[in-house]
């Protein structure tokens, strides 16, 4: 393996970062990692834009218009986009509320909700747009490799990165594939 | 099924299924013969003991050189032609046995249309795994593991569909049936009962309760009957039992669907001590 060190992205759009806190569960096999790779736009370096990068690790689905930038921003400067976890593959949890119209949604959370007060439907400038139904990333941008879980084991994520360090396909053994 | 042509009576009652020679008996259906014998074919709308339904596809086999003439029970393609054919698809649970079939199963390109199929399953309804009960007990959930499946691939259709929470100890949640026809048989033929039947067509065939309210809490369903417990997915459930093994714990988090034998352990779920 050459010097240069691979360059990994991510981002958590519709989804509650438990991916990210799982993939951390490497724990201090994260040091080893670090001998190969270095973290480029991330929530972990907290560097907001990215720049070129090999490896985009994507968790949550879309239910906004931000979430859908950030994610082209990321498949236009990545060379592989791994959907990571089960929001970025089928819309997951977030999903769920695609059984309701936005509209419906809104006014059960803002107005007409348990313990609301001073009920209003947010609507400042700042907020990003919400898509009428969430989308898993497939629907938007090509996804080279899909890694299923809610979340996927520290394990998966390791064996998925090290496959692609090696330069192999990656593949995960039976017991590592879930949904749940 | 009809008795086997004369000239066959000498030929050893098996088939041959991936290369394997499996012993039947006359009535047998290939699924029949292959559970016996411990050999998977995919399935999700079959049961053993139901009547054959054929509506999932998953146990579609290939049967080499099919002969056309000598086993079509159709007479328009008996008269069309006699030669045989380089192999066709049929469903392995409908399919009777007999002598000499030549059937592949487990191949590459049977798995990958099967993958296909559930992953148009998967879009079709609403199946979030991580929000249902049944996780770690799902067949279907098993089956696309067994086959790889890691997306839906297709665009997701996200249906709007009725739950129906009537029932004091049942609930039935539209949003996961995958219109198996399994809970439909056993009300029928096993409880006795016709509480299930599908309505509608194409995608907007559903499930629907035989009572004058169109509700469950009107219908016949006890927690016994057999339709209240056979659901592969999570589309009929027992309330207040969903959480009692721990997801990571259960069926097919330990065993994997392929295992024969499995069956009844999956769908006859055991009664607590506390029920």
């Amino acid at each position: 393996m050459n010097n240069a060190k691979i360059r990994v992205a991510t981002a958590s759009l519709a989804g509650c970062f438990g991916c990210h806190m799982s993939f951390l569960d490497i724990d201090e096999r994260l040091v080893g990692l670090l001998e190969h790779v270095e973290f480029g736009r991330s929530p972990l370096t907290d560097i907001k834009h990215c720049g070129p990068c090999d490896i985009a690790l994507i968790e949550g689905g879309l239910c906004n218009a931000e979430n859908v930038h950030v994610l082209s921003e990321l498949r236009a400067n990545s060379k592989i986009l791994i959907a990571v976890g089960a929001c970025a593959i089928n819309g997951g949890i977030p999903a769920m509320r695609n059984h309701y119209s936005l509209r419906e949604c809104l006014e059960e959370t803002y107005l007409n909700g348990v313990g609301v007060e001073n009920p209003q439907i947010p609507n400042d400038v700042e907020l990003p747009l919400l898509l009428s139904k969430v989308h898993p990333l497939h629907e938007v941008v090509h996804v080279d490799y899909y890694l299923p879980g809610c979340p996927p084991s520290a394990d998966a994520f390791l064996k998925i990165l090290g496959d692609l360090l090696a330069g192999d396909e990656p593949s995960l053994p039976k017991n590592l594939l879930h949904y749940d | 099924m009809r008795a086997e042509p004369k000239r066959d009576t000498a030929i050893p009652n098996t088939i041959t299924i991936d290369g394997q020679e499996i012993p039947f008996s006359i009535g047998q259906t290939i699924m029949d013969a292959a559970l016996a014998a411990g050999v998977y074919i995919p399935h999700l709308c079959h049961r053993p003991g139901l009547t054959p339904h054929g509506s999932c596809k998953l146990c579609t086999v290939s049967i080499e050189g099919r002969n056309v003439a000598s086993h079509t029970a159709d007479r328009r393609i008996q008269a069309s032609s006699s030669v045989e054919i380089d192999s066709r698809s049929v469903s392995a649970c409908t399919m009777p046995a007999m002598a000499g079939q030549q059937i592949r199963n487990n191949t590459p390109a049977l798995n990958e249309v099967r993958k296909t199929i559930t992953q148009m399953l998967f879009i079709e309804g609403n199946h979030l795994c991580p929000s249902c009960e049944k996780t770690g007990d799902c067949t279907l959930q098993a089956v696309a593991y067994h086959l790889g499946m890691l997306d839906g691939h297709f665009p997701q259709l996200s249906p709007r569909r009725e739950v129906d929470a009537s029932h004091g100890s049942v609930v039935l949640d539209r949003d996961r049936c995958i219109l198996c026809e399994l809970c439909v048989r056993a009300s029928r033929e096993v409880d006795g009962k016709n509480v299930f039947a599908i309505s509608g067509r194409g995608i907007d065939a559903h499930l629907i309760v035989n009572s004058a309210s169109g509700k469950l809490a009107d219908s016949d369903l006890e927690t016994g009957d057999m339709a209240a417990h056979i659901c592969p997915v999570g589309a009929i459930l027992i309330k207040e039992h969903g959480y009692e093994v721990p997801i990571g714990r259960r069926t097919f988090d330990l065993h994997r669907v392929s295992e024969i034998g499995l069956e009844p352990v999956i769908l006859a779920k055991v009664r607590h001590t506390d029920e």
